[in-house]
């Protein structure tokens, strides 16, 4: 045989097993995994989204989301969440970090910004901010932020609310995961499930 | 106390791989070695046109690996081209021809080095009949590649080295596939999502409009990991909630991607008769896959730089739920196989902890490796060290009764200078062409000063090594990136493919020399600490002048 036909021949091959593979591999067993979540574990596959005490979603307790007034000032009534490079912040259609080297000078900046205006909001010393209050995460739509985060804002948000301090602490701690396993990741709070107890209080 | 946490986590994931070792590295050498087919198999060779009982020469061998791999590029090509009138695109158009190009030998060559944003320019049908069937198949491919030279080592007298298809096919079906199903479930229950739901508007309880994205995407994400191909279904890849919700799900697609690269060594012990052999590769790379952890970990750790500094922690581009150890579990198994995956922002690392990324890379993804791209990356080594253990004692130097004569040892010097050439190459041409220093000087580079050389080097170091993670404030999706990435992934993978298909077929040939008294054993200490010495020697001496012009000058100023 020719090295040509050869080579046509194995070519053939390889297009009718790619076709295979397109079927089994890229249609099917996706159709098979999305009908198993579908059928077995519908809230986990479709976005874990979390409701507000009337039955409306008001988001996913995977997705952070912003917490500020059509301005993009935070509100002192609500918990906030770490800063975002995602879009304006917080947008799920557009995921990013700020991809800033640790010696950026744009990135200092922010950084020195950001701590000085949050102790500010917060009325307490810059030097007890914690890094993750002033770090963009990675994908701009981190969910979370630190036990230490939470309880630095607990006095602003109650006093925004008119409520004990004590009490919004406490709902702080209740609210506080611990580390997987107790061991693997770090505590965390969520901040749209932290907000939305603080809006039953 | 954080620090003990992090060796719990370590110790878990090292205690599930130990658990894994034996039967998933027995399996695959079934997998390999049966002469039984499955029913379901014959009818699909049928389909195909293969004789599955044939075997072949190596040079059929690579007709097969690169007409399959041709097949795929023009396939995701064309995919992406078409997208405008296929269903489940979003709404997207079509994808340009230079971006077309970099994404499908992208994903062909096991990189998934990922110049898009895919939220904004893939919509479902491209990313699960593209990319994810290229996820699979460019994984079985690697693995039939590494079992060729197993074979090479363990026939004598052959003049075949194994069937392409039946490799191809068996690693996709009895091993892929499985697995596949059993981790998307368990991802799922970790939180991520599995839908075509598109992209659905929500108010927020502050009263904003938010946008939540969906997909198919544990099915993806699960084989991501498990064929360390790398890229995400979203932007921010695994540091994304939809694609790694919990520190437990980052800890699990650490297992993913591990499982087989570490498996593997023990596939190659049964194969060549001696376990021990498995066992003294699977010490050199776990040696160098727990240095490398520990100096991540503790350079992040420390914080180092001003603005970790500034801030009281190195968590730019980290997330809450990971923490520090959580993440740099992930940056470094991620890069020291070539899965390329990240849960972090590895551009916003500490200048040094930066550069540990890098350095994975640059051993030449060995410890563990990719699927099968890491064993025969591996292997090669070993090629060279028992060579340079023979120039020492003055003996023709042999591997599992193999003698490493000339054209071994051409093809195994060839192979460790291809990606070095394609990394120095292509980051010293991206600041010497007039025109494209100044379009990547721009437009592409993010970060000013040192580091933006540093965006480039990882890209091309990543690229060539077939990793696909990046320093990804590059704005990569630019004529001159797309282009010479493209290529640096596509020699990067299929050069070495070329010299170790040849090399498995000069094994094979040989007749086996029996052992004797001057025989260097390849299972002791004494070997390993040799492997290791020559696999950080080789990449140290290549990298060294280029790491002190960006990470290291940047760290150390």
């Amino acid at each position: 045989m020719s090295s040509t036909r050869t080579a046509a021949r194995t070519h053939w091959v390889a297009i009718r097993a790619m076709l295979i593979f397109t079927a089994v591999l890229g249609v099917a067993y996706t159709l098979v995994i999305t009908g198993i979540g579908q059928l077995v574990l519908p809230a986990q596959a479709n976005a874990s989204v979390v409701h507000d005490a009337d039955g409306e979603v008001v988001g996913s307790a995977l997705i952070g989301q912003p917490f500020t007034d059509a301005d993009g000032e935070p509100l002192p009534e609500w918990f906030q969440p770490r800063p975002s490079a995602a879009g304006d912040g917080y947008d799920g259609g557009a995921s990013s970090g700020s991809n800033w080297g640790p010696e950026n000078a744009d990135l200092i900046a922010a950084i020195e910004e950001r701590k000085a205006a949050i102790a500010e909001f917060n009325g307490v010393d810059e030097a007890d901010v914690p890094a993750d209050a002033v770090t963009a995460s990675s994908s701009g739509l981190d969910p979370h932020i630190s036990p230490e985060y939470a309880l630095l804002q607990a006095a602003r948000v109650a006093e925004a609310r008119g409520l004990d301090e004590r009490e919004v602490r406490d709902l702080v701690e209740t609210s506080t995961q611990a580390r997987d396993l107790g061991y693997l990741g770090e505590p965390t709070v969520n901040v749209l499930q932290l907000n939305l107890a603080l809006a039953e209080l | 106390m954080d620090v003990f946490f992090a060796v719990l986590q370590a110790a878990t994931l090292a205690l599930i791989l130990a658990l894994l070792y034996r039967p998933l590295g027995d399996y695959m050498a079934r997998i390999y070695t049966s002469t039984k087919d499955w029913r379901v198999e014959r009818g699909l060779y049928r389909l195909i046109g293969v004789d599955p009982r044939s075997e072949q020469s190596w040079p059929a061998y690579l007709r097969g690996v690169l007409a399959f791999s041709v097949i795929g590029v023009f396939f995701v090509y064309l995919l992406q081209r078409a997208q405008a009138v296929l269903p489940y695109s979003l709404g997207l158009p079509a994808v340009p021809e230079g971006l077309s190009f970099n994404t499908a030998a992208s994903f062909v060559t096991n990189t998934n080095w990922q110049s898009y944003s895919p939220e904004v320019t893939l919509g479902y049908t491209v990313q699960l009949a593209g990319l994810a069937v290229q996820n699979f198949v460019s994984a079985a491919v690697g693995i039939a590649v590494a079992i060729t030279l197993v074979r090479g080592f363990a026939r004598r007298g052959s003049g075949t080295i194994g069937n392409f298809w039946v490799d191809l096919f068996r690693g996709s079906f009895r091993l892929l596939l499985p697995l596949s199903v059993v981790g998307a479930i368990i991802l799922i229950v970790g939180g991520v999502v599995q839908n075509f739901n598109g992209f659905t508007e929500i108010t927020t309880l502050a009263g904003n409009s938010q946008t939540l994205p969906g997909g198919p995407v544990a099915s993806q994400e699960v084989i991501k990991e498990l064929g360390t191909n790398g890229g995400g279904f979203f932007n921010v890849n695994s540091s994304h909630p939809f694609e790694n919700p919990t520190a437990w799900t980052s800890l699990f697609e650490c297992v993913l991607m591990l499982a087989i690269p570490f498996a593997l060594p023990r596939t190659f012990g049964r194969m060549v008769g001696s376990n021990k052999q498995g066992y003294a590769i699977l010490a050199v790379m776990t040696t160098l896959y727990v240095v490398s952890l520990v100096a991540l970990s503790s350079l992040e750790a420390a914080g180092n730089g001003t603005a970790p500094e500034v801030a009281g922690g190195a968590m730019e581009g980290k997330e809450q739920r990971f923490g520090i150890f959580a993440t740099t579990l992930f940056g470094s198994t991620s890069t020291l196989t070539s899965t390329g995956a990240v849960n972090s922002m590895h551009d916003s690392y500490t200048a040094l902890g930066g550069m540990m990324p890098m350095l994975n890379m640059m051993l030449g993804e060995v410890a563990p490796g990719g699927v099968g791209s890491g064993l025969y990356g591996m292997l090669v080594l070993a090629v060279i060290a028992v060579f340079i253990a023979g120039l020492l004692v003055g003996r023709t130097p042999e591997y599992l009764g193999k003698k490493i004569g000339p054209r071994e040892i051409k093809l195994a010097s060839l192979y460790i200078l291809v990606t070095p050439t394609l990394v120095l190459a292509g980051t010293a041409l991206s600041f010497a062409i007039p025109g494209v220093r100044e379009d990547v000087e721009a437009t592409s580079i993010w970060n000013p000063g040192i580091h933006g050389m540093s965006e480039v080097l990882y890209a091309f170091t990543s690229a060539s090594n077939n990793n696909g993670s990046a320093f990804a404030g590059l704005t990569a999706n630019t004529p001159w990136f797309n282009t010479a990435l493209g290529v640096a992934m596509l020699l990067g993978r299929f050069v070495p493919i070329v010299l170790v298909l040849a090399l498995a077929g000069s094994l094979a040939a040989q007749d086996k020399v029996p052992a004797t008294a001057g025989t260097l054993p390849t299972h002791r200490p004494q070997f390993v600490g040799l492997l290791v010495g020559v696999t950080v020697i080789v990449t140290a001496l290549t990298y060294f002048p280029v790491l002190t012009l960006g990470p290291l000058a940047e760290g150390l100023n």
